[in-house]
């Protein structure tokens, strides 16, 4: 019986701050201190606060340490764990209320408005522990279903929950399940689809990390649900540490035959099996990734028929988010009822998005459907750092699109993000201050899909490296008014015309920033000037001459010698010379320099 | 897995290790004084006792943790047993026996074992 559990985060990101050499150190102090029977150290999946990584919490007393150092260590080991005198310095500083009162995560800002559904045991439990699994009552929905319920009433239970696919697109899972259930077959599968790959979203990683039971046990449920014998999750090679807790989840899972044959005695047969993928955007879309399993490039095919029809190898087919199957095994429990009473109509339930770019809380949150734009980035989020102002948000990738300002109060949920012109996406959530320059962004998620296009579909292939050639041309201030007409042509083009979800949505991006953002795009084209200050063919820096001092402190940084002057003297910038790198404006110390 | 019965009982199993991150808002505290005066006394074997007896009896909102050093150095090893709504309780000299009994006559069945107290102590000495 261990007094005391130390947490050490060990998602992807606090592992590349060093977790694990923190939990090496940790072992090594608490045995030399002999404390090794009475300090159990567990290696969890992500907390959600990855922008203070790498963080430490230490049970009973709840202290959230963050930013742990492995020199830290000792000290916390010395004072903490032995004599039981908490190391302030280290303490999330929100939770200290004063020298010897903390108060609980649960009431800091960045906690108090999320509710967790799917990531409800991430960084709670060590994932590469089935007991702790079954301790926060995992397999006991399994256990449900398999003794007391019919296929068809776990199918109604899905369809009553309303739960809709996490993934992006936003489909009812009960219509998925119950398409496939009443498509017979001697062979269905139920698949899983863990091949994330928006740029900026990790919440899937983070499930698996975290909680890979929880989407063990879901997808036995779908077996069950459809009259699937067998389970395949398609995860990206790029996710080591999840395919690693995901093996060991399945290895352990087999061992206590929770999956296998006969299931708790029902005569229910599940296995599941893991395909690695090799980070192609396209094998996100469910007919690309189905295709890849089998063995063949990753291409899309048409739909109709629907996976629920003819899936994977011809057969019936269900496959779902990582994060639609992490909600599942709670809706069993709790019932379709209580999954309704949080979030809104249309979209119950919670989603995770995954918090990016210029914002004070980098992480993980998960929140009820329906929350503003605004509480996630202001009083989740922490706002947007060093003085800058909030611009746009961007939801859903390089298949979504922004949001501005002006939107802020907007209640995140499927319907009312795609009525705005962005989409909910997986749930990377980037957030954009006013030096960011949105001909740009767009110019960027261009260049995305360009890369990830499959190529199998004219218009996505050909048409994506237009929309990017007009964009580039635009960002150098060589674009007309009619260039701009063009591109938005193009887009419905686009749109119209491709063959899968990939092609369908990559306009996107230009579209919601032609949308809100007309005037920036207009700026670069008529009078040459980029706004923002983003692109570098259309500013210029200069030093204004009032306010140089002459501390030659510019011209010594210049890498290109551009910058001429006397000491005590007003400096020059030569714009011929010039690359703009940006160095002088960062080294001035009297903010002599501008970018015009 | 053939049965719920045999999950259930894998989960009685496992809870008692997961409990203790959830009870950071136990009702009953139970700090066992662990500075260096309480260390060399044998505070260590004390406090191991209350987290083994207090799991063992499955008391699921109780505390134990460590305290820092209260002063009254000469009657360490000192526990302190904080219950909302009540007269906080010290216990001294305390040893790993007397900690079973105080889980069991006083955390279980709200008998305070005045003897271990720190006022019985007081008198004891004069």
């Amino acid at each position: 019986m261990f007094r005391s559990n130390v947490l050490v985060c060990g998602g992807t990101g606090c592992t590349s701050s060093n977790s694990e050499q923190i939990i090496d150190k940790l072992n090594e102090e608490i045995k030399a201190q002999g404390l090794d029977k009475e300090v159990n150290v567990i290696r969890t999946g992500c907390f959600g606060l990855c922008a203070l990584g790498p963080i430490m919490v230490v049970y009973p007393e709840g202290a959230f340490y963050s930013r742990v150092t492995v020199e830290d260590v000792p000290e916390i080991v010395s004072e903490h764990l032995l004599k039981g005198r908490i190391v302030t310095r280290l303490l999330y500083q929100e939770t200290v209320v004063d020298d010897n009162t903390t108060k609980s995560l649960n009431e800091t800002k960045f906690y108090a408005k999320q509710m967790r559904i799917a990531l409800r045991n991430c960084g709670v439990i060590n994932p590469e522990l089935i007991d702790e699994y079954i301790a926060q009552d995992g397999y006991a929905a399994l256990g449900k279903v398999l003794t007391e319920m019919t296929p068809q009433q776990v199918i109604q239970t899905m369809l009553d929950s309303g739960l809709r696919g996490r993934g992006g697109a936003g489909f009812p899972t009960g219509l998925k399940w119950k398409f496939a259930a009443a498509n017979p077959a001697d062979q269905k599968y139920a698949c899983c689809n863990a091949d994330e790959g928006d740029p900026g979203a990790f919440m899937d990683r983070s499930v698996l990390e975290g909680d890979p039971h929880s989407v063990l046990e879901a997808m036995a449920i779908a077996g069950y649900a459809i009259g699937a014998t067998q389970g395949y999750i398609y995860i990206r090679a790029e996710y080591p540490i999840a395919v690693k807790r995901l093996q060991i989840a399945i290895d352990q899972a087999r061992e206590y035959g929770l999956l296998g044959k006969n299931i708790f005695d029902s005569g229910f047969d599940f296995d599941i099996d893991i395909r690695l993928g090799a980070g192609a955007f396209v094998c996100g879309e469910e007919t690309a990734l189905m295709t890849s399993i089998e063995g063949k490039r990753g291409e899309p095919r048409v739909r109709p028929p629907f996976p629920a029809l003819k899936g994977l190898f011809g057969k019936p087919t269900v496959l779902n988010n990582v994060e639609t199957y992490a909600n599942i095994p709670q809706i069993i429990l709790k019932g379709a009822d209580w999954f309704r009473s949080i979030g809104t109509e249309k979209s119950p339930g919670t989603k995770v998005f995954a918090l990016g770019g210029k914002i004070t809380n980098t992480g993980l949150v998960e929140v009820p459907m329906g929350t503003t734009l605004r509480e996630v980035v202001e009083d989740i989020g922490g706002g947007v750092p060093d003085g800058h102002t909030f611009k746009a948000a961007q939801t859903g990738g390089p298949s979504g699109g922004c949001i501005p300002a002006s939107l802020i109060d907007t209640p995140i949920d499927y319907d009312n993000l795609i009525a705005i012109g962005s989409m909910m996406g997986s749930g990377g959530l980037i957030v954009m201050d006013e030096t960011t320059c949105m001909v740009d962004i767009a110019k960027f998620f261009l260049e995305f899909t360009v890369d990830e296009s499959c190529g199998k579909c004219t218009p996505c292939r050909v048409g994506t490296k237009r929309l990017l050639e007009i964009l580039d041309k635009i960002t150098r201030g060589n674009g007309t008014l009619e260039d701009i007409d063009k591109l938005e042509e193009l887009c419905y083009y686009i749109k119209e015309n491709s063959l899968c979800g990939l092609g369908q949505t990559a306009p996107n991006p230009v579209l919601s920033t032609l949308k809100y953002y007309r005037d920036e795009y207009e700026a670069h084209v008529t009078e040459h000037r980029c706004p923002a200050g983003a692109c570098k063919a259309l500013t210029n820096f200069h030093i204004e001459a009032a306010k140089c001092k002459g501390c030659t402190l510019c011209a010594r940084n210049c890498p290109v010698g551009a910058i001429s002057g006397k000491v005590k003297e007003a400096h020059v910038i030569d714009t011929e010379k010039c690359i703009k790198c940006g160095v002088c404006m960062e080294k001035c110390k009297f903010n002599a320099v501008v970018k015009k | 897995m053939k049965s719920l019965a045999e999950l259930q009982a894998i989960r009685d199993k496992a809870r008692a290790s997961v409990n203790i991150r959830e009870n950071a808002e136990a009702e009953t505290r139970v700090l066992v004084g662990m500075a260096t005066c309480g260390i060399a006394a044998g505070a260590r074997p004390v406090l191991n006792a209350f987290v083994e007896e207090v799991a063992k009896r499955g008391l699921q909102d109780t505390m134990v943790t460590q305290t820092g050093c209260i002063g009254i150095c000469q009657y360490e090893p000192v526990v302190e047993v904080i219950t909302p709504g009540k007269e906080k309780v010290t216990y001294v000299k305390m040893t790993a026996e007397k900690a079973v009994r105080v889980v069991n006559d006083h955390l279980v069945n709200g008998n305070v074992v005045t003897e271990y107290t720190i006022g019985a102590n007081a008198i004891g000495a004069k």
